[in-house]
């Protein structure tokens, strides 16, 4: 799959050399700046230039639907397009992944679209895409020999990582924003790790974990150290799409952008089934979803900037706030060059999301999400998305994390004695 | 002025693996001359042609990220950390 067949030894480990064919068709990490090379190993960063680094594959790579489709149900049945060996499915993980893909027909006529799915992630074992990312990680981690699974989050991460430790009887610790919702503390927290709030915003945790990783030299954090396996897990929510669709890709996909690499990898993931000849590569635009009080990344993308300034999040959309998103210059070339958007929507738009959502197909959605339908309402109504389009929208967390949101909006219809007159007075026939 | 700046990991070949070096300079630019005066070629790594911060490299005057100031231009108070950290957000 990649431009080159070269397949480089993997560089030292906290324990040393790292087992033949740890990580599958993984061939090496390469500079998605410079282009540059390096072994597979626990770096995140180019030596030369600091970009960030990608996992590439060896180009022949032999998969048909029949291998996939005998495989586990769970997403390690695309172990092929990923950076893991073999044998992965024999080692303890959330087995996350093949969650619904739900037909949206009362929330497509509401918004005046034609085919609407929604890819529903809440399903998934801690209840968001995260655990898919985290599998990836700890994968990796176990191979290069680290002892701790770490991460700085928003708060899927953290509940994802804490669960994934203790099912592989390793120590986590886990670093949050002090002002994360409660529900994710709690669902973080139970899980029997190290849990530490931080006094600051998810970008100061981030920079923290940096250091941290830096120096705690058998510590994976899975978002920072071993990244570049971790971000690929993304990939298997654009395989299981594009299989739950009968081996096609939809034209249209709302993703939200939070760090942004959830779209960049939904994207790669559709260009490699195209390459295996797995689907026909029929063009799919691609369209980002921010909320307003963190929407670096849309507000590049309506300036015409190729470089994201960063921002000070103040938004309800926890999970989404991250104000210097790595991977924003790339959510900006694909959405670009798909002919797709990026877009913000506002508290209040975000909150609305998250009932007409639950309201016309039974998902209750997290912030994201309301971020996300939001967003694809508002890309409809301003004639950017084609409504004749069959279109696919993420939802990436549960809305049991995030209550707090809707809590003021929602609530009983009516509270009565026990008697049926009680209930006919009250009008609720 | 005198900065005390901590260096990333990934840098610290070019410190003989030192995490800290102090170093003079009165502004964020300055204090990548010295450094650079220094421990040569560890500037290229962080300032590209143009001479701009490259985009994935993050820097911070004590816990302020010079992009919400002046970027090379940010002042350096007397014993201040500058600190330098590659950009990578997770979520």
């Amino acid at each position: 799959m990649s431009a080159s067949t070269t397949t480089l030894v993997p560089s030292e480990s906290p324990a040393g050399a790292v087992r033949p064919g740890a990580f599958g068709n993984a061939a090496a990490l390469a500079c998605r700046e410079c282009g540059a090379r390096q072994p597979l190993g626990a770096l995140f960063a180019c030596l030369d230039c600091f970009g960030p680094l990608e996992v590439v594959y060896a180009d022949e790579i032999v998969l048909s639907r029949e291998q996939i489709a005998a495989g586990p149900h769970n997403i390690w049945r695309y172990q092929p397009l990923l950076p893991v060996p073999v044998d992965v499915a024999s080692f303890p993980s959330t087995e996350p992944g093949m969650t619904r893909l739900v037909r949206a027909d009362n929330l497509a006529r509401e918004l005046g679209i034609r085919t609407l799915w929604v890819k529903d992630d809440s399903n998934n074992p801690t209840h968001s895409f995260k655990d898919r990312v985290v599998a990836v990680a700890l994968t990796a981690a176990r191979e290069l020999g680290f002892r701790v699974l770490a991460c700085p989050s928003t708060g899927n991460l953290a509940g994802a990582t804490a669960a994934a430790a203790a099912r592989a009887g390793i120590r986590s610790v886990v670093l949050v924003p002090k002002d994360l919702e409660p529900q994710k503390v709690l669902t973080t927290a139970v899980y029997g790790g190290t849990l530490v709030c931080v006094d600051g915003t998810y970008d100061d945790v981030n920079r923290l974990a940096i250091e941290i990783a830096g120096e705690q030299a058998d510590w994976a954090f899975v978002n920072v150290n071993v990244r570049p396996y971790y971000s690929e897990g993304s990939k298997t929510l654009a395989f299981e799409v594009a299989e739950q669709l009968g081996w096609r890709l939809p034209e249209q996909v709302v993703v939200p952008v939070a760090s942004g690499s959830q779209l960049t990898k939904i994207d790669k993931g559709f260009g490699e089934l195209g390459c295996l000849g797995l689907v026909e590569p029929t063009p799919c635009r691609v369209f980002g979803a921010q909320a307003t009080g963190c929407s670096p990344v849309a507000t590049a993308f309506a300036a015409g900037h190729d470089v994201v300034r960063p921002v000070r999040p103040d938004t309800i959309a926890k999970s989404l706030a991250i104000g210097d998103p790595a991977d924003g210059p790339y959510v900006l070339d694909i959405t670009r060059r798909t002919g797709g958007a990026v877009e913000s929507v506002s508290d209040e738009e975000i909150r609305a999301g998250i009932a007409l959502l639950a309201r016309t197909e039974g998902i209750f959605g997290e912030t994201a999400g309301g971020v996300t339908i939001a967003t694809l309402k508002k890309l409809v109504d301003g004639g950017r998305l084609d409504p004749d389009a069959e279109t696919v929208v993420f939802n990436t967390g549960d809305g049991l994390k995030t209550l707090d949101a809707v809590a003021d909006a929602v609530g009983p219809t009516a509270t009565i004695a026990a008697s049926y007159d009680a209930f006919v007075s009250a009008g609720l026939l | 002025m005198t900065a005390q700046v901590r260096i990333p990991t990934v840098l610290r070949n070019y410190t003989g693996g030192a995490k800290d070096v102090t170093v003079e300079g009165s502004t964020v630019g300055e204090v990548f001359e010295a450094l650079d005066a220094a421990h040569p070629g560890i500037r290229g790594r962080l300032v590209d042609e143009q001479n701009t911060l490259r985009r994935f490299v993050n820097v911070y005057v004590d816990n302020e990220d010079v992009r919400f100031a002046d970027g090379l231009g940010t002042p350096v108070a007397d014993r201040a950390q500058v600190s330098i950290i590659p950009s990578v957000a997770g979520g």
